[in-house]
């Protein structure tokens, strides 16, 4: 995307003087995040790295979760053990969830070494931990309404584990119900709103730069031709 | 040979426990945990090392 067009809309924004909530609350998306920065057409050079390929790949494993894990839902507890489709559908949404935490620990450490809170990226960072944590959670859950002898080993383990902190009160993990509910609604939304939230911020902060390399996003020289790539096309 | 002989053949029992090593004093690990955290290993550094497809041209 050209620098004009990005002066064209930051100027068009910065024009408007909002009378609704509605227009201030779109005036203060667009400045914070333009559509340039929300959708880019390219990428700095040292992004063309495998390196950087672990969010998205994390990101997509995510995806084939929900949608299995959706179809999963619609027969109720137990069919997958007892249909071929039903055990494939099983079997995807549990090698999905092993993928989705093998890519995000793989992104986790690249971006620890990266020291990827650099540069105004604290907020990236943070929701990059929480959704981790978000996601052991999720994943707990599910394991402990597999309903097999292993889900049941689980669920009996964790109830102590939950006792022993204070919270066996409010999360009962032998109630496959309550479970259930835990892993089909509340959780899977949090991590979905914290990812969410993570690839918009890292949007709006631009990928982290290696070590050495210039971030862009804090570069005062206005030009960037040299260092990027068209990799997104 | 049978698609169900070929299973049988080479299926890996889980219904027993994994196999576990005492690494150091305090630290104990099972063969499938190391499993994976070798291969976490291997695929951090593979992606280290291993050139990228080129993308477009500078734009």
């Amino acid at each position: 995307m050209s620098t004009d067009v990005e002066s064209t809309t930051a100027a068009a924004v910065d024009d408007v003087v909002p009378t609704t909530w509605t227009g201030a609350l779109r005036k203060r998306w667009v400045r914070s995040l333009p559509p340039e920065k929300l959708l880019p057409e390219s990428q700095p050079a040292y992004v063309a790295s495998w390196i950087y390929v672990f969010g998205m790949a994390t990101i997509v494993a995510l995806l084939i979760v929900i949608g299995s894990g959706v179809v999963l839902t619609l027969g109720g507890l137990q069919w997958w053990h007892t249909t071929p489709f039903g055990r494939f559908m099983n079997s995807l949404h549990f090698w999905s969830v092993q993928f989705f935490f093998f890519f995000m620990i793989v992104h986790l450490v690249g971006k620890y070494f990266m020291a990827a809170w650099r540069g105004k990226r604290f907020l990236t960072w943070a929701t990059g931990v929480v959704a981790f944590i978000m996601g052991l959670a999720t994943a707990f859950t599910g394991y402990t309404i597999t309903t097999n002898f292993n889900s049941q080993w689980i669920a009996f383990e964790a109830k102590d584990v939950m006792n022993s902190v204070g919270l066996g009160g409010f999360m009962n993990t032998t109630n496959v119900g309550q479970m259930s509910l835990w892993h089909i609604v509340p959780l899977p939304l949090c991590v979905g709103v914290i990812v969410l939230m993570h690839v918009l911020l890292v949007r709006k902060h631009g990928v982290v730069p290696p070590i050495d390399a210039i971030d862009p996003a804090l570069a005062t020289a206005p030009a960037t031709e040299s260092v990027t790539t068209a990799v997104a096309s | 040979m049978s698609e169900e002989d070929l299973v049988n053949e080479f299926a890996v029992s889980l219904d027993q426990p994994a196999t576990y090593w005492q690494i150091w004093e305090w630290i104990q690990v099972s063969l499938p945990n190391l499993i994976v955290i070798l291969m976490l290993v291997l695929v951090f550094v593979l992606a280290l090392v291993l050139p990228f497809p080129k993308g477009g041209d500078a734009s």
